[in-house]
C-alpha cells in the first residue's frame, strides 16, 4: 500500500495547500507575503539535515523523547477485551504533545530572524510550551488566551507568566480559543515585520496544517517503531482526541497508508451533539466553511456565522478542526466519533484508578471511546490511544464537576 | 461598465477626489442603518461600502467588531444586508455600493446563488478581506464573470514582486491599506502613503483609494491629496456606536467628505 503513490493518503497538501477541497490560504493580503515566506523557509528546513539534527537533539535532551509506548495492563484487564497501549506524550517536558511542534516553529522563527513570538492558547498547554521555548531561546513571547479560559486554566496562566510570557486575556466573542486566535491574527497583521505566529494546532493557512502535522508526526513514527518492537506487528486501531487535531494528526499520519490500521478521532461532544449545539464536534455536527485561514468543517449557523463551541475541556473548545481531518473524514480513511463531558470525566477517574495516571481532560475523550469499544474486541486486538497531556492543569475543574471542595486543608465532599 | 467604473470616470472628468464611506449593515438596527445609508450620497459620499456582519472579523479593530456584534444581535443576516442595498436602490441608481466583509457567509450561501442575489439587490462590487489572489477561483473570477467588480486590498507588505499578482484580477479600484494592522487602530500618514500610491499607480490605471487610519476631515484631506480618494470606516461607525442620531452621523460624514473633496 505504501508503495502505491496513486492511492497514498500521505502526499497532501497540494501546491495550493489543499487536502481535497480543504485547507488553502484564506488570509488578508497583509499576511500573504509572510505566509509565502514561511512556506519557503519551511520547505528549505524540511530537507536540511542540520535543522532536524537540532530538533532531534532538543527532542531527546529537552523534551525527553521518545515518549514511552506503555501497555496499560490494569486498564486492559478492567475492560476485558482489546489490548490497550498508551502513547505517553503527557510525560514530555511541559506536560503535553504541544512542545513537539513549538520547538520546530521556534527554530524556524530563529532562522527567519523573528524576535517576537505570539501564540493562541485554549487549555494553556500550547501557551506554556511556547513560553517555555521562548524562555530558553531568549525570545519575547505574547500569548492570547480567552478570558473564560484564563479563569478555568489558572495554573497554566501562572506558569506562562513565570516563564516570562505576557498573557493577554481576550474578551471578544465568548472569550475562548476561537477568539484568542482572532486576536492573535490581529496582532500578527499589526506586527508583521518582527513577529512569528506560532500556531498550536494543525489549522490556519497553509503551510501551518502541514508543518504542524510534520512536527507532531514524531508521535506516530515512534509509536510505529515501538509497537513493532513490543508486538512484532502494527496496531489494529489507533485513537486520539481532537480539538484542532494536532496530537491526532501526529499519531495518525505515519499510519495513513497502513490500510489494516483503523483510525479513530474523538471529538468533544460536550453536553451532547444535538440541535442545542453545546459541543465542539465540528465533523459530527458542523459543515464546511472558511475560518482562520482555511476551509474545513465548522460549527456555524444557516447564515455562515460561526458558533461558539462548548466542552468541559478548554483544549477542545474550538468550532473548527484541522483541514486534513476534514479530508480524512470525507474520504473515509479515518472515522470520527464524539464523547460527552460526562463520559470523559468517567474515563478520567478510570485512568487514575486502574493505571495511576492522571490524564488531561483532552485525552480522556479518546480514552472514553476506548472504554466503549475495547470490551467488545478480542484479546489479540491492539489499540494505541494517545495520552497527549497530563491532568495537573485540570484537577480544579474535575474537582468542581465531581462536587469536591478544594478550599479547605482536608478537602471535603460538598454533596 | 459598472456603477463604480462610471463614478470614477465622472470624478476624473471633474478632477475630483473620491470619498468612500463604510457603514456596517444593520448597525445598530435595520431601520437606522437604512436611514444612514440613504443619507450618505447627500452628505457627499461617492461610493458606499456596506459591511456584511461576521462573527469573526479578523482584520477589524474593536469598533467594527462591536458594530458587527450589534448588527448580528439585532438579527442582521446576509438577506437583510442585501435588503438594505435593494431599498437604497429604489431611490438611487447611480451611487455604487461595495459589499465588504469576510468569505464564510458568502461561501455558506453558495457563490453562484450569492452573486445572483447580490447583483439583483444592486451591489456593484465586493471586497472580501480573506480572499487573497491565491484564492481567486473561489469568488473573484466568478464575480467578474457576473459583471461585478472585485476590489483587492494592497498593503504595505505587498512588495513589487507581488504587486502584479494583486492587481491582475482587480477591477473597479484598488484599496490601499495604509498601515499594517487592523481597522480603527493606527493613524495613516500621508508622508508614508504618498510614495506607496505612486508605486501602485505605476503598475495600474485603476484609481487608488486609501483606507485604514483615516479618521478626521483633516486626515481625509491629507490622504486624499496623495491618492485618488480615501475611505473612512471606524470613525463613522464609532459615532453610530456612541448613540449619535442619523443626522449627527451624516453631518460628521459631510465634514469628512468636504475634507476629501477639498484635496
Amino acid at each position: 500500500m505504501s508503495n502505491d503513490l496513486f492511492n497514498s493518503f500521505m502526499t497532501g497538501p497540494d501546491e495550493k495547500g489543499r487536502f481535497g477541497i480543504y485547507g488553502g490560504r484564506f488570509v488578508s493580503e497583509t499576511l500573504m507575503p509572510l505566509i509565502l515566506e514561511l512556506e519557503e523557509e519551511y520547505e528549505k528546513a524540511k530537507t536540511d539535515q542540520s535543522f532536524w539534527d537540532e530538533m532531534n537533539h532538543l527532542w531527546t535532551h529537552y523534551v525527553g523523547r521518545p515518549s514511552p509506548l506503555y501497555f496499560a495492563e490494569g486498564l486492559t484487564a478492567h475492560l476485558g477485551g482489546a489490548k490497550v497501549y498508551m502513547k505517553r506524550d503527557e510525560l514530555n517536558h511541559t506536560g503535553a504533545h504541544k512542545i513537539n511542534n513549538v520547538l520546530g516553529q521556534i527554530l524556524l522563527a530563529r532562522r527567519m530572524g523573528k524576535t517576537r513570538i505570539i501564540a493562541e492558547t485554549g487549555a494553556g498547554q500550547h501557551g506554556v510550551a511556547t513560553a517555555t521555548v521562548c524562555a530558553k531561546f531568549g525570545l519575547k513571547c505574547v500569548v492570547y488566551m480567552g478570558a473564560h479560559d484564563v479563569e478555568r486554566q489558572a495554573p497554566n496562566v501562572f506558569r506562562m507568566r513565570l516563564l516570562g510570557a505576557e498573557v493577554i486575556p481576550v474578551t471578544s466573542g465568548r472569550g475562548t480559543l476561537k477568539d484568542a486566535m482572532n486576536d492573535a491574527l490581529r496582532d500578527w497583521v499589526t506586527n508583521v515585520r518582527d513577529t512569528f505566529y506560532c500556531i498550536g494546532t494543525v489549522a490556519g493557512p497553509h503551510p501551518y496544517p502541514a508543518m504542524v502535522r510534520d512536527f507532531q508526526s514524531i508521535i506516530g513514527k515512534e509509536a510505529k517503531e515501538q509497537i513493532m518492537a513490543a508486538e512484532g506487528r502494527l496496531p489494529d486501531t489507533i485513537i486520539a482526541a481532537i480539538g484542532g487535531g494536532s496530537n491526532a494528526m501526529g499519531l495518525f499520519f505515519p499510519f495513513l497508508d497502513d490500510k489494516e490500521v483503523s483510525i479513530i478521532g474523538v471529538e468533544a461532544g460536550g453536553k451532547g451533539v444535538d440541535e442545542k449545539m453545546e459541543h465542539c464536534a465540528s465533523l459530527t455536527g458542523g459543515r464546511p466553511g472558511v475560518l482562520h485561514g482555511n476551509r474545513t468543517y465548522l460549527l456555524q449557523d444557516d447564515d455562515g456565522q460561526i458558533l461558539e463551541g462548548y466542552s468541559i475541556s478548554a483544549g477542545l473548545d474550538y468550532p473548527g478542526i484541522g483541514p486534513e481531518h476534514s479530508w480524512l473524514h470525507d474520504t473515509g480513511r479515518a472515522q470520527y466519533v464524539s464523547v460527552t463531558d460526562k463520559e470523559a470525566l468517567e474515563a478520567f477517574q478510570l485512568s487514575c484508578a486502574t493505571e495511576g495516571i492522571i490524564p488531561a481532560l483532552e485525552p480522556c475523550h479518546a480514552l472514553a471511546h476506548v472504554t466503549k469499544i475495547a470490551p467488545e474486541l478480542p484479546a489479540d486486538h491492539i489499540i494505541i490511544m494517545n495520552m497527549c497531556g497530563r491532568g495537573d492543569k485540570d484537577i480544579f475543574t474535575v474537582a468542581r464537576h465531581l462536587g469536591f471542595d478544594m478550599s479547605g486543608p482536608e478537602g471535603r465532599s460538598v454533596e | 461598465m459598472t456603477r463604480i467604473d462610471a463614478k470614477f470616470a465622472a470624478l476624473k472628468a471633474e478632477n475630483k477626489k473620491a470619498f468612500v464611506a463604510y457603514v456596517m449593515a444593520g448597525d445598530p438596527d435595520f431601520d437606522t442603518s437604512l436611514e444612514v445609508v440613504k443619507g450618505l450620497p447627500g452628505a457627499g459620499v461617492d461610493v458606499i461600502e456596506l459591511g456584511l456582519p461576521f462573527t469573526d472579523p479578523m482584520a477589524d479593530g474593536p469598533t467594527i467588531q462591536l458594530a458587527g456584534q450589534r448588527a448580528l444581535e439585532g438579527g442582521m443576516t446576509l438577506d437583510r444586508t442585501l435588503e438594505i442595498a435593494r431599498r437604497f436602490r429604489e431611490g438611487d441608481d447611480t451611487t455604487p455600493i461595495v459589499l465588504m466583509g469576510y468569505y464564510n457567509p458568502i461561501y455558506s450561501r453558495g457563490v453562484d446563488t450569492f452573486l445572483v442575489q447580490a447583483k439583483e439587490a444592486g451591489i456593484d462590487g465586493l471586497i472580501v478581506v480573506d480572499l487573497p489572489p491565491e484564492e481567486d477561483e473561489e469568488l473573484c473570477i466568478p464575480a467578474q464573470a457576473a459583471g461585478m467588480n472585485f476590489i483587492r486590498l494592497a498593503t504595505p507588505t505587498t512588495d513589487d514582486k507581488r504587486l502584479p499578482k494583486v492587481l491582475q484580477n482587480t477591477s473597479g479600484f484598488v484599496y490601499y491599506v495604509s498601515i499594517t494592522g487592523i481597522t480603527g487602530a493606527a493613524e495613516a500618514s500621508a508622508t508614508d502613503v504618498g510614495p506607496e500610491v505612486a508605486r501602485i499607480k505605476a503598475a495600474t490605471n485603476l484609481p487608488i483609494i486609501v483606507g485604514f487610519g483615516v479618521n478626521s476631515p483633516d486626515k481625509a484631506q491629507a490622504i486624499a491629496s496623495v491618492a485618488d480618494g480615501c475611505v473612512v470606516g471606524s470613525a463613522i461607525v464609532k459615532k453610530l456606536g456612541d448613540g449619535s442620531s442619523p443626522d449627527e452621523v451624516l453631518s460628521f460624514v459631510k465634514s469628512l467628505a468636504d475634507g476629501a473633496h477639498s484635496a
